[in-house]
């Protein structure tokens, strides 16, 4: 194998298959990546059993064939040669080492034979459709924030994403939640995604994901099946395994009656969140909101520092409700608020209830958080 | 001038002397700081066996050690069973192939409890600055409190040891010194019915001709490390500077060369709280299935979950401790999403984590705690996913209120009745 590669598209390949090899490093090989170049066109593969990352780098090939190398050692090497240089790779076969060279560098790295690379199979796919990225990465950024890190629950441990029916025929849904909080996103549903089936997405694919969607502009092509799902981003083919359980029963959890509707900006809601929550170092420390007609007040105490606290009037909030003691952790207010463009939604129910939290001007979302006491 | 105490009829002496000139007494307490110092580390002796003998005058002459039956351990061996070689935390079998003559009592916290509690008021009395550090253990600060107390805090621990003695009926022994690390190991250096003092300046030279393995916080396998350095008595770690703690014993160094030369900048805080809660079991025969494991660990759980009630504590994570047959010691611990006072849960998570390690190693004790420790209000108020635990909390309740009526044995879970008998 051997090919001539420019130093950039060299870098943003290697970036994408280092971050989904594995860290912990318990089977040597899934710590490589496996450089192929076939009929002249030049792809790597890396995967760690859970996640598989197919990428065509553009190459000038001159001999084909294959090898696997460290993914982050040769990453770090390509990240330090100068900037513009072309890179050359020259893989002889067998067991020889892998020769790179760029200008007056040269290194020569230990290589694994290909034939150990482990191949994860995507099987059937038989659902496929394809939905445009700016969509995908909007749904990722608003559902993400809630997905549990909680290993007993795994089934909480990444996006739910299903047909639903919304509130004008069928939509594309992505659910996560902790238990805390919950968020929910609708898309409009994709030609051909009608009869896929309800599958959770596991957290680290959401996040590999989301970095190739980072400066994507097109569309993406998703193919699924019970068990694979498989993301076509530009040059790249990310193909995971799913999670295996139920997601819960998440519609029931969602509050309908919540009538004490409070309106406020984000920016002046998230900033006052920030400044009243900075008095407690231990983030599970709730901000109470005291809500009265077309006033707010956010509080916060620490047993250790003293008291904190900020008022929004009638030229920020606009509530008419009843008044109303409430109190959130800091944090999950300013993850919501994060994904919100000008004014935020609270309907409450009283100070104990789940409530409901949207973006004023975009029903496509939609946030539960449960209370703390306060 | 030397200062010198008699701890029997608490005279101030002119200075070092065989016995007090007042009451003929032979504890005379003597050193160039007594009278400066005023961190006190207070420890009783033997406490459980002290109770028991307390209690009954006839075993006062006798070897006795509290523990569980005959594959039990031993919780605390009294100082005559202690000349045999009998210590706490030695499996029951060999302390009584090395003390045969011992009388092995249950132990009955119900009673250690309550005399720790009085020996507590009586600290209370002393300072407000009291740590407890365990149910026979406690640092106290005195600084500042002569003018209250119009004698020296060494005067005020004699007299302090002297009522326990009587008011409780058990001995206590104390260490004086500047800090916390040093009246700690003051308190070990003379029991029992001890008083040892550390002063400030000959520090450094006391310790130095000690073991490394002496220095509280350095175990065994810690000492090893150091034997293997070079470095097996304290001395060898003063010598070094600093810098060259760090190089020659890693990021620790520092703190170690500071422990060694006998620092330690450790306040004594009484609201410091409980940081874990816990329950085991020594086996009758060792164990390596999840089947003969798993119904020990319920009744472990439910151990814990009374426990925690007791102290109005919840469970923020649960943490399983295992003890091979070769006497290797397994933690391992996972955090809650919510906590919880449920027995159900505290035994379901520990249960996920002892699957992992059935791996037919046998098992001769297994161990679960609550940590990090939550307030009981936080406890099961459930999530947006999870709309059972309401449930488990009014059966749970229920199921306490029977007990109340009707003792421990009215009620049982099914998998308690049909899992056999195990020993907690």
């Amino acid at each position: 194998m051997k090919f001539q590669a420019d130093r950039a598209s060299l870098l943003k390949a290697l970036a994408h298959v280092q971050s989904v090899v594995e860290k912990r490093n318990t089977i040597p090989i899934l710590a490589n990546v496996m450089i192929a170049v076939r009929e002249g066109k030049l792809t790597l593969t890396a995967t760690d059993m859970e996640i598989a990352v197919v990428e065509d780098v553009a190459a000038t090939t001159s001999r084909n064939g294959a090898c696997t190398a460290p993914a982050a050692t040769l990453y770090e090497i390509v990240r330090k040669l100068p900037e513009g240089a072309p890179i050359e790779l020259d893989h002889p076969g067998g067991d020889a080492q892998l020769a790179l060279r760029a200008g007056r560098y040269a290194t020569k790295l230990v290589v694994l034979p290909t034939e150990d690379f482990p191949a994860m199979t995507a099987g059937s796919l038989p659902h496929r459709f394809d939905i445009p990225a700016a969509q995908l990465r909007g749904l990722i950024d608003r559902t993400r924030f809630a997905i549990s890190t909680e290993e007993t629950r795994y089934y909480l441990n990444g996006i739910y994403l299903h047909v639903a029916e919304g509130e004008d025929g069928k939509v594309l849904r992505g659910v996560a939640t902790d238990g805390h909080r919950l968020a929910r996103v609708e898309l409009p549903l994709p030609e051909g995604a009608g009869g896929m089936p309800g599958v959770i997405v596991p957290r680290k694919t959401v996040a590999e994901l989301r970095k190739l969607l980072e400066e994507m502009v097109g569309t993406v092509a998703v193919a699924l099946s019970d068990t694979r799902i498989q993301f076509q981003v530009d040059a790249v083919l990310l193909t995971s395994k799913l999670i295996d359980g139920t997601f819960p029963e998440y519609e029931r959890v969602i509050p309908r009656g919540n009538d004490k509707v409070m309106r406020v900006g984000r920016e002046d809601f998230s900033a006052a969140v920030a400044r009243v929550a900075a008095i407690s170092a231990e983030r599970s420390r709730p901000v109470k909101l005291t809500l009265d007609r077309n006033l707010l007040v956010l509080s916060a105490a620490s047993a250790e520092q003293g008291t904190a606290s900020e008022e929004l009037d009638g030229e920020r909030v606009h509530y008419t409700a009843t008044p109303l003691e409430i109190g959130f952790q800091a944090r999950y207010l300013n993850d919501i608020t994060d994904q919100i463009e000008n004014e935020v939604e609270f309907c409450f129910a009283d100070g104990a209830s789940p409530t409901v939290v949207r973006d004023a001007a975009d029903t496509s979302a939609l946030y539960v958080l449960m209370p703390m006491r306060v | 001038m030397m200062a010198a105490l008699c701890r029997d009829c608490l005279a101030i002496l002119p200075g070092p002397a065989p016995s007090c000139g007042q009451c003929g007494g032979r504890r005379v307490l003597a050193h160039d700081e007594l009278f400066d110092l005023a961190i006190a580390h207070v420890d009783c002796d033997a406490f459980f066996a002290s109770v028991e003998k307390r209690d009954r005058p006839e075993l006062a002459t006798r070897p006795v050690i509290i523990g569980g039956g005959v594959r039990g351990v031993v919780s605390t061996a009294c100082y005559i069973a202690r000349l045999s070689g009998v210590h706490s935390a030695m499996p029951m079998f060999k302390a009584l192939k090395a003390c045969p003559q011992a009388v092995v009592i249950r132990p009955d916290f119900a009673k250690y409890t309550d005399a720790a509690r009085r020996i507590r008021a009586l600290m209370g009395a002393l300072t407000p600055l009291v740590q407890p550090l365990s149910i026979d253990e406690a640092v106290l600060d005195l600084s500042g409190t002569a003018a209250l107390h119009r004698a020296p805090p060494a005067v005020v621990l004699a007299r302090f040891a002297l009522a326990v003695e009587r008011e409780v009926g058990v001995s206590i022994s104390i260490g004086l010194a500047p800090n916390r690390l040093l009246a700690k190991m003051a308190a070990g250096w003379d029991k029992p019915r001890g008083f040892a003092v550390i002063g400030a300046a000959e520090a450094p030279s006391r310790l130095a001709p000690l073991a490394v393995g002496e220095l509280p916080g350095v175990g065994p396998a810690q000492a090893r490390r150091l034997a293997g350095l070079g470095l097996t008595r304290v001395g060898q770690i003063q010598a070094l500077d600093p810098r060259g703690a760090l190089a020659r014993l890693g990021p620790d160094g520092p703190a170690l060369l500071a422990r060694a030369l006998g620092q330690d900048a450790r306040r004594v805080d009484p609201t410091r709280e409980t940081k874990s809660v816990s329950a085991e079991t020594t086996f009758a025969a060792d164990l390596n299935d999840a089947a003969t494991l798993e119904p020990a660990l319920w009744h472990l759980a439910e151990k814990l979950a009374r426990r925690l009630r007791e102290q109005e504590l919840a469970a923020g994570g649960v943490v399983l401790k295992l003890k091979t047959a070769a006497f290797a010691l397994r933690t391992r611990s996972q955090r809650l999403a919510n906590p919880t006072l449920l027995p159900d849960l505290i035994f379901e998570t520990a249960r996920g984590l002892l699957a992992r390690e059935i791996d037919g190693t046998y098992f001769r004790l297994i161990g679960i705690g609550a940590a990090p420790l939550r307030p009981a209000e936080e406890a099961d108020r459930g999530d947006l996913v999870d709309r059972d635990t309401a449930k488990l909390v009014a059966a749970q309740g229920a199921i306490d209120r029977l007990r109340a009526r009707f003792g421990a044995g009215a009620i049982a879970k099914g998998r308690t009745i049909f899992s056999g008998s195990t020993k907690t």
